[in-house]
């Protein structure tokens, strides 16, 4: 039965546009269980040859030392700070769909929470690799963690770089948790569907026996409650402390309140940009379209009209402080980042990310495929080079003999493109080898899994789509 | 009682029926619930919403766990902090006192989430007793629509009301169908 309730502004949309729970089932398992089309081993190549570039720019800065990349005193953060920042902004979308989204029993987030999810964790790695190599002598990195040595010294915990070692870390590995435990239900379905003996005997593992049990959902859903719960504040937690690695420093242009909240806005924008770049290939390639409709891009579009005007806000807070606090070396900083040698970093960053995004008011915008396609890939662009101005800040710092202009060497360039192999790698065996939707949660909206629905015809068509799990 | 088995015959684990619809399962729970079974559980392949009133269980001890947690990993974070600043290497740095506990915030809330999520998920997994590869049920052929789009019940021989000719009348008329006797 397809109920076609999209055309009646009184009713709410459906969110999947089937009534038969077999159905979702296979369209969800599908890609898992035939052969990849072409264009994924095509990108699976791509993915895995910048993946090795990756790695052997990595070797080589190891065996040469930090100095083949372009930083110097005083821009000694550079493209590596630029990168973590980006790649760790984008994983939080992830955790704002999952969590956040579903806190607010925004029941529309079935469609996207488990690629969101995945697309997190795969960005927090490629997040994690950069300070990690930016320490210089990586043979002693274990010393961030409070280990006992022979020396008798401890981290620094008054110091914001520890906090990020303590905030990633946990956020990673929550991360990680979330995303299995909501894949367990899941695993058990292409278990139970799995025609080979070595499919079913890895699934079997993976799936921990899981079998369905009320018993069990109860404890399942409740701790899922929880996660998310406690996600949340994790999420705004994480991005708040990358931004206390600039804002409790006492630097002009970094040492701001507003540095948190609009980092955090910054960091979801940027991630629900992703998501929909990656949701809306992968919608084209394995042919989602009846779980991810319509509906769900334009949502997240709102989400990134609102999101991006709240950094639209906040630069223009920025500037307005930098003027009237009256503070001569703040005033430099941000006259100096917007009309000074980097110029038309900030250019890149004010159009892309507060202009592109504007266009989203118009619905007609908001729903058209190829538009949003350019819109969130420069809201992408334009998200790196907030974090580019943002750390080449420092490249007119107090002493004017030291000025200079910072300019990346070709590792660090190429490093920062070879994560896209590492994010592509693990993205592309996830879209292959594992459910991309959730299929338990896309049931569980689904006007027939109500079990009042049948009962009276009225009441359980509005309610099944609005109803608590 | 059916329990009572000779070494011979295998031991019964129970009775798996299925049922059409998600309605059909929940009316079906209610009707189980009241004739007084424990030992049983329903399966779906999504949460029902309102299924555990239905069979009458109560509610999930999942938020102990995760508050004892929570407390457990910020006490971990706030005391490995304060134990290394002011006894293990009392050094001043920056010219911040020894024991600025503010600072000491963000250290000791991600333990605390950490350790929650390690508690949620390992709770979880401890309540339901998995990871349990194998189960009785997994012996029904039909019992692998559970996970696509099969709603079963099935009663255990443990519950003391367990009768095999009664048990599965119980599910016959509460709309069961494919009704399987399944061996342990």
């Amino acid at each position: 039965m397809i109920l076609h309730r999209d055309d009646d502004p009184t009713k709410r949309p459906m969110l999947v546009e089937t009534g038969d729970f077999h159905e979702v089932t296979e369209i969800i398992s599908k890609p898992a269980e035939t052969k990849a089309p072409a264009t994924w081993f095509v990108l699976m190549l791509a993915s895995l040859s910048l993946l090795s570039l990756m790695v052997g720019l990595i070797g080589y800065l190891f065996w040469q030392g930090t100095g083949v990349w372009g930083v110097n005193v005083p821009v000694a953060w550079g493209w590596a700070i630029v990168n973590f920042v980006w790649w760790i902004g984008i994983g939080h979308a992830g955790t704002l769909i999952s969590a956040i989204l579903f806190l607010f029993r925004q029941r529309w987030r079935t469609a996207i929470n488990r690629f969101s999810e995945a697309m997190t964790i795969f960005a927090v790695m490629c997040a994690g690799i950069f300070p990690v190599i930016h320490v210089g002598r990586i043979w002693v990195i274990y010393w961030v963690f409070p280990l006992p040595n022979q020396m008798q010294v401890w981290p620094n915990f008054r110091s914001p770089l520890l906090w990020d070692v303590f905030a990633v870390s946990t956020y990673f590995t929550v991360s990680l948790l979330f995303w299995y435990m909501g894949l367990i239900p899941d695993l058990a379905t292409f278990r139970d569907r799995a025609t080979t003996g070595v499919r079913k005997f890895i699934l079997a593992i993976f799936a921990l026996g899981w079998r369905g049990s009320a018993r069990h959902w109860q404890n399942y859903e409740r701790a899922y409650l929880i996660l998310a719960a406690i996600s949340t504040p994790l999420v705004l937690s994480v991005h708040s402390i990358v931004s206390f690695d600039f804002a409790v420093s006492k630097v002009p242009g970094w040492h701001t309140t507003i540095f948190p909240p609009y980092f955090v806005a910054g960091a979801v924008f940027s991630g629900f940009a992703l998501v929909e770049t990656l949701l809306l290939i992968s919608r084209q390639v394995f042919g989602l379209h009846k779980v991810v409709r319509m509906h769900h891009l334009d949502n997240m579009n709102k989400f990134m009209l609102l999101t991006g005007s709240l950094v639209g806000y906040a630069y223009a807070m920025e500037l307005f402080v930098a003027w009237y606090s009256g503070n001569i070396y703040e005033r430099f900083a941000f006259w100096n980042r917007a009309l000074g040698e980097y110029w038309w970093a900030y250019f890149i960053m004010v159009s892309c990310n507060v202009i592109s995004p504007q266009l989203f008011w118009f619905k007609r915008i908001r729903q058209s495929i190829p538009i949003m396609f350019i819109i969130t890939i420069l809201i992408n662009i334009g998200m790196w080079f907030e974090r580019f101005v943002i750390v080449i800040t420092l490249h007119a710092d107090f002493l004017p003999s030291s000025w200079g202009y910072y300019r990346p060497t070709w590792v660090d360039i190429w490093t920062y493109v070879g994560t896209f192999g590492l994010f592509g790698t693990f993205f592309l065996l996830f879209l292959k080898f594992l459910p991309q939707l959730a299929i338990a949660e896309v049931k569980g909206v689904m006007p027939q899994a109500n079990p009042h629905f049948g009962e009276d015809h009225h009441a359980a068509a509005t309610t099944g789509a609005s109803k608590g799990h | 009682m059916e329990k009572t088995a000779t070494p011979t015959q295998p031991k019964i684990f129970g009775i798996l029926a299925e049922f059409g619809s998600p309605n059909e399962v929940y009316k079906a729970a209610k009707k189980v619930r009241d004739q007084g079974y424990k030992k049983w559980d329903v399966h779906s392949p999504y949460p029902i919403h309102g299924i555990d009133s239905a069979m009458g269980i109560g509610d999930s001890k999942m938020g102990w766990i995760a508050l004892f947690s929570a407390f457990a990993g910020a006490f971990g974070g706030f005391s490995l902090q304060y134990w290394v600043s002011v006894y293990a290497q009392p050094v001043v740095i920056g010219g911040k006192p020894i024991n600025p506990y503010p600072a000491f915030i963000p250290v000791t809330f991600e333990p605390g989430v950490l350790f929650t999520a390690f508690g949620c998920i390992i709770g979880m997994l401890v309540l339901n007793g998995l990871p349990r590869l194998y189960h009785a049920t997994f012996k029904s052929k039909n019992f692998a629509r559970f996970s696509d789009d099969g709603f079963f019940i099935s009663i255990e021989a443990r519950d003391k009301r367990f009768n095999v000719s009664e048990t599965r009348k119980l599910l016959e008329d509460a709309g069961g169908r494919n009704i399987e006797v399944l061996e342990d």
